[in-house]
């Protein structure tokens, strides 16, 4: 069916139109509020309906990409849209999540409601639009464009500190980005084209492979991020409200993983290989790195993102591994990730909406008082220390495994993680749900509410599914990721 | 045959999912007779296909679930694997689970949190027999970590209490270091042989088994690496030597806890995964010897400290270590048969000792300190008859010229016989049997130390008993655990009291076990039924001839075991049960001699641990925050950056709020602009 990646892509926005138009008919007010929220979820329900049809259209025995449309659009460019097997799962998760946020923000954004929803939306058609789009200049528009609601997220309904995180947000971003845009132009201009597809089969001398590398490494390590360049998400997690957080980490962190399975990849082989020790080091710095940071922290929040960081250093190590195994393990700790790091913020969320601190020190005991959220942050802890069962294992054996055969160093030094991992997670839920309570302010607190049961029920049920019959997931990957690793071993005579 | 045995797996996980998730809506009889129901019926049917393997020539076979991880040829799959191994470790699992779930009836009444406390013991039976079943090193994994949640859940149960939680982590964080070793064993092997499947993996290793492995630019062989590396694993599950720390403190859950996770089942993991892989250990000589020798040494450690401890639960989970030792040194030399029927015999005592244990502490109103108590044969005497039976099924009495005697003759003696057969071409070997027969006298000592300390001599536990409350853990750590109490509430009658009949129950099953296991069971374990029992479950290399030359070793070999033990009975009979020697003990450990110091302080190693592993991982944490993340990284990179610019947005005299947008715009204006100039340049 033709058209229907745009249809999915560009969903949110019609929400969007709804909403200005209730807006105008209604003017503002929490009448207006209430309508927008049921305009959002609906919108984003409808895009979630849209990507599972798209999803169960996708012929997983085709390693090339499908649904694909191509537009003139002026001046030499095209609009060019395609999925294949790696990005179609990008696509899913982003609609599975954007209906979780709305329903996570229903009570805990109270000033300018409708602003908010619609930065989401828009957001929700920029993130689709990245994974989706086959022409680079297109990508572009929607990789950067992406960053300005998010920045408008954290600096308009953030915490504290907000403006301090979103600035910083944006100064790694941006030299991220202004170094990936002139990489952009001197592939354009190299090659005549801007299509991926093509792109993706054009051989680029050596040593010009190695600076559009870096270029775009510089970007994609930036938004995944990489230590040393991390250092932006732990303020960006903290300040931004719970479901700009879930987006953060869920989605928008896997769009540097995503591009350099994209980009990097497919169209810098040789440059790969040749950095893959620089990436190999810096992910296995960062797994142990900002695991020992992670166990130090006195912030809930600013904990699980610093293990977040870690998680990534599996994804990165994972996609430089070159093999399917790896690969396809980097593949699914990015879908793991987004599922088990934005349940945490949201497990972080509960609490926060009820107690507005997220101080460690402050909580303790509260399994006393909220026996379900005890069971449901159990869960997905479990889920960030990779317990089998859980998707969190899968990821992390995978790629631990591929990388074993690249490179045995990098695969003990990340092993270790999972030690790591286990000290800080654990230690957190300890201080925050064991013992008594001794805080006389939490003696009244209540467990989740059917809201939050229903915000977290599909995120158990993905979790363990996903943790069960990963096959699911891999049915769907395997023909890409094999293309795209048996054109990278040509491409470097491995 | 393969919905029966499917039906076995999965009755204890359903069971857990309907008291875990609806414990509160049916109530606390509901959920317990729902887990209760389901381990008795899978306890039946374990014994069911057990029968069927040993007499009624059942094959081996493995049930095809469902796909894991299909990537290449790592292939993992959720299966049931029954061959003689798993259906041995079937019915000791489920034979103890069932009796904990009955015992748990009456040990936990009072406890306000049942279903949650049934659905954590069933949830462990499910990990455990998925373990026991894998066949495929995924799902082994999925059963490893499982148990080890399970076990972080019940030695946690009662959350309130700190050291209980603190116990809980530490057990976990301790495992994972074993897994970590396990987890890259387990990539050494695929990346060997290209494949994570026994069944095709165990054809593959004789022919390879001189393969070399490069790493670190030397050439290391390949199977005493890989086997080494899942050792590693064994010692973290198994609470070997270095890796032991957790199992202790995990004596903070409550007893039944203890009897069915940290001695019967999930510690012996690692001696079954030995087994399990002795196709693999058999041409990994090097790592062979290391288990030998960690084996032994961990024998010897926890029974020395054994001897010292005061608290009833801690001097049985120290045995249980100790007892874990003489497993390993099996497998060592090469005697697998003889570790495994240790295994199945251990779990009978042993299980008989804790449960019989959680008797007299819930007769003594959660005192677990044998300093109180003293003289209650006459109160409980059910529990003093079935404790005195799993005594001397530890301590191995027996009469070897008749071949006859409770549990732990056979096996334990096996074990020391085969270590001095084994011992005649490697002294490694020979060592671990020097180890094992003075260890067989420390067990006796400290086993009967505990039997006489509890029910014989004067009371001790008169007007003070009820004081319990009285005591604070010592802050400083290494307290003696006099006062560790399993906490909550109890009734107001202080005099001891018998256990009801539900906990006496499955004592009496365990006494019947631990008189009759060994006798019934030693020709097909190890004795002239062997081969056919097995079934190529266990591999011997042909060159392995350790179980028939244990069985031909000399006369006096046969009886130094039995004499060591007798040995220690005797000492313990003179210090601890003829009158007028009442306080010798006491006196001694009041004298405080470097020996007992050391004893007592577990020879140091939680000091040394936290000096060292547990301070250098908070001052690097530290380190790379404070340091590396805020001074050097934001410092040169964004803050550097932002102080300058923060200046300049000040003189702007803009709100605030007003940088995002202008930030936001300038970049857009910048896109726009350079996207312009693209289109220009390159039409």
């Amino acid at each position: 069916m033709s058209g229907l990646l745009s249809l999915t892509t560009f969903a949110p926005l019609a929400g969007v139109a709804v909403i200005l138009a209730a807006r105008v008919l209604h003017g503002a007010g929490e009448k207006t509020d209430t309508l927008a929220k049921w305009i959002a979820l609906v919108t984003t329900l409808v895009t979630f309906g849209l990507s599972i049809i798209l999803t169960a259209q996708f012929d997983p025995k085709n390693p090339g990409f499908q649904f694909v449309e191509d537009v003139a659009w002026f001046a030499g460019l095209h609009y060019r849209m395609g999925v294949d097997g790696i990005s179609v799962l990008f696509v899913l998760l982003t609609a599975f999540l954007l209906p979780i946020c709305i329903v996570a923000s229903w009570k805990s954004v109270e000033k300018r409601v409708v602003e908010y929803l619609i930065a989401f939306l828009v957001l929700e058609t920029l993130v689709i639009g990245v994974f989706c789009a086959l022409d680079l200049v297109l990508f572009y528009l929607f990789f950067e464009g992406g960053l300005v609601p998010m920045f408008l997220i954290i600096g308009i309904w953030g915490g504290k500190r907000r403006i301090y995180a979103a600035y910083k947000f944006f100064l790694y971003t941006l030299l991220g980005s202004v170094l990936m845009l002139a990489a952009i132009l001197a592939m354009i201009g190299i090659s005549g084209t801007a299509s991926i597809p093509e792109l993706m089969t054009f051989k680029f001398a050596p040593w010009l492979q190695t600076w559009l590398w870096l270029a775009f490494f510089a970007s994609f390590a930036v938004k995944m991020p990489m230590w040393p360049v991390h250092t932006w998400l732990p303020d960006a997690h903290v300040e931004a409200p719970t479901a700009g957080s879930v987006i953060l980490a869920g989605i928008l962190l896997k769009m540097g993983g995503y591009g350099f399975m994209r980009f990097s990849l497919p169209m810098f082989p040789n440059a790969s290989e040749m950095f893959q020790p620089l990436v190999f080091a810096m992910s296995a710095i960062a797994i142990v790195y900002t695991s020992l940071v992670a166990f130090r922290q006195t912030d809930i929040k600013k904990l699980i993102a610093y293990s977040s960081v870690a998680h990534m250093g599996f994804v990165t190590m994972g996609i430089f591994s070159g093999n399917a195994a790896g690969e396809q393990g980097a593949l699914f700790q990015m879908l793991s990730h987004g599922i088990i790091s934005g349940a945490l913020f949201l497990c972080v969320g509960v609490v926060y909406d009820r107690m507005h601190t997220r101080e460690i020190a402050f909580y303790g005991g509260l399994t006393n008082r909220m026996p379900m959220y005890a069971a449901v942050f159990m869960l997905f802890t479990m889920g960030n220390v990779g317990l089998p069962g859980t998707s969190g294992f899968v990821g992390e054996i995978l790629t631990m495994t591929g990388v074993y055969k690249a490179s045995t160093w990098t695969a003990i030094v990340s092993a270790s993680g999972v030690i790591l991992s286990a000290m800080y997670a654990l230690t957190l839920y300890r201080r925050v749900m064991f013992g008594e309570i001794t805080n006389p302010q939490l003696t009244t607190i209540t467990d989740l509410d059917k809201r939050e049961i229903l915000i977290f029920a599909p995120l158990i049920v993905s979790t363990l599914v996903l943790g069960i019959y990963p096959n699911l997931v891999f049915n769907l990957t395997a023909t890409s990721v094999d293309a795209l690793v048996g054109a990278w071993r040509a491409a470097v005579g491995g | 045959m393969q919905t029966l045995v499917t039906i076995l797996v999965f009755a204890p996980i359903i069971a857990a999912a309907i008291a875990g998730l609806f414990g509160r809506r049916i109530g606390n009889v509901a959920s317990q007779s729902v887990t209760t129901g389901a381990l008795i019926l899978s306890c039946a049917l374990s014994w069911y296909t057990f029968s069927q393997w040993t007499w009624g020539h059942m094959e081996a076979f493995t049930v095809q679930l469902l796909p894991f991880i299909h990537i290449g040829d790592f292939q993992a799959n959720w299966s049931i694997r029954i061959d003689a191994l798993s259906a041995t470790m079937l019915i000791v699992v489920t034979t103890v689970s069932a009796l904990v779930h009955i015992y748990s009836w009456g040990y936990m009444a009072e406890d306000d949190s049942k279903p949650r406390f049934f659905a954590y013991l069933s949830l462990f039976t499910f990990a455990m027999l998925s373990l026991v079943t894998a066949a495929d090193f995924m799902q082994l994994f999925f059963g490893w970590e499982g148990v080890g949640l399970a076990s972080y859940l019940l030695i946690g149960f009662w959350f309130k209490k700190p050291s209980a939680s603190a116990a809980a982590i530490k057990a976990f964080v301790v495992n994972r270091v074993g897994d970590f070793g396990f987890a890259l064993g387990i990539m050494t092997t695929y990346w060997a042989f290209g494949t994570i499947q026994f069944a095709e993996l165990f054809p593959l290793i004789q022919a390879n088994a001189g393969k070399t492995w490069e790493f670190a630019g030397h050439m290391w062989p390949l199977m005493d690496i890989a086997c080494f590396l899942l050792f590693i694993g064994a010692m973290g599950k198994s609470a070997q030597f270095f890796l032991h720390t957790w199992l202790p403190d995990a004596m903070e859950g409550p007893t039944p806890v203890s009897a069915l996770i940290h001695a019967a089942t999930m510690v012996t993991a690692g001696v079954y995964m030995l087994c399990l892989l002795s196709p693999m250990f058999e041409y990994a000589p090097v790592a062979k010897n290391i288990v030998t020798v960690i084996g032994a040494v961990t024998a010897l450690f926890a029974a020395t400290v054994g001897l010292t401890q005061n608290d009833i639960k801690r001097v049985i989970a120290y045995s249980t270590c100790s007892q874990l030792g003489y497993m390993f040194f099996a497998a060592g030399v090469g005697a697998y048969q003889a570790a495994m029927f240790h295994l199945f015999t251990h779990a009978f005592f042993k299980a008989l000792l804790f449960l019989g244990a959680g008797s007299v502490i819930h007769g003594m109103h959660h005192e677990q300190d044998m300093r109180r108590y003293g003289a209650l044969a006459k109160l409980l005497p059910v529990t003093f008859i079935a404790m005195t039976i799993g005594t001397i099924a530890i301590t191995g009495l027996g009469f070897p010229p008749l071949h006859l005697g409770f549990a732990g003759f056979y096996s334990k003696d096996t074990i020391i016989e085969a270590a001095f057969a084994a011992g005649g071409h490697n002294a490694l070997a020979m060592f671990a049997w020097v180890i094992g027969v003075l260890v067989a006298g420390l067990t006796s000592f400290y086993s009967w130390r505990l039997a006489f300390f509890t029910f014989n001599g004067t009371a001790r536990w008169g007007h003070d008993a009820h004081g319990h409350d009285d005591h604070a853990h010592d802050a400083h750590g290494h307290d003696d655990h006099a006062h560790a109490h399993d906490d909550h509430g109890h009734g107001h009658d202080h005099k001891p009291h018998e256990s009801p009949w539900v906990m006496l129950f499955p004592l009496v099953v365990l006494s019947i076990g631990a008189v009759a296991a060994g006798f019934v069971f030693t020709g097909y374990f190890v004795g002239h039924h062997q081969e056919e029992f097995w079934r190529g479950a266990i591999y011997t290399a042909p060159t392995n001839h350790v179980l028939h030359e244990a069985h031909e070793v000399a006369t006096w070999v046969k009886w130094s075991p039995l004499i060591a033990s007798l040995i220690g009975l005797l000492i313990a009979v003179y210090v601890y049960l003829i009158k007028g020697n009442e306080r010798l003990g006491l006196k001694l450990a009041e004298r405080k001699g470097p020996l007992y110091v050391f004893f007592y302080n577990k020879w140091f190693f939680d000091e040394l641990y936290a000096a060292t592993f547990v301070r250098f991982a908070k001052f690097l944490g530290d380190l790379f925050w404070k340091g590396g993340d805020q001074k050097i990284i934001d410092g040169l990179g964004p803050d550097g950056v932002s102080a300058v610019s923060y200046e300049v947005g000040k003189r702007t005299g803009r709100l605030q709020t007003g940088y995002l947008y202008h930030y936001a715009f300038v970049m857009l204006l910048g896109v726009a602009g350079l996207l312009t100039f693209a289109l220009y340049a390159f039409r």
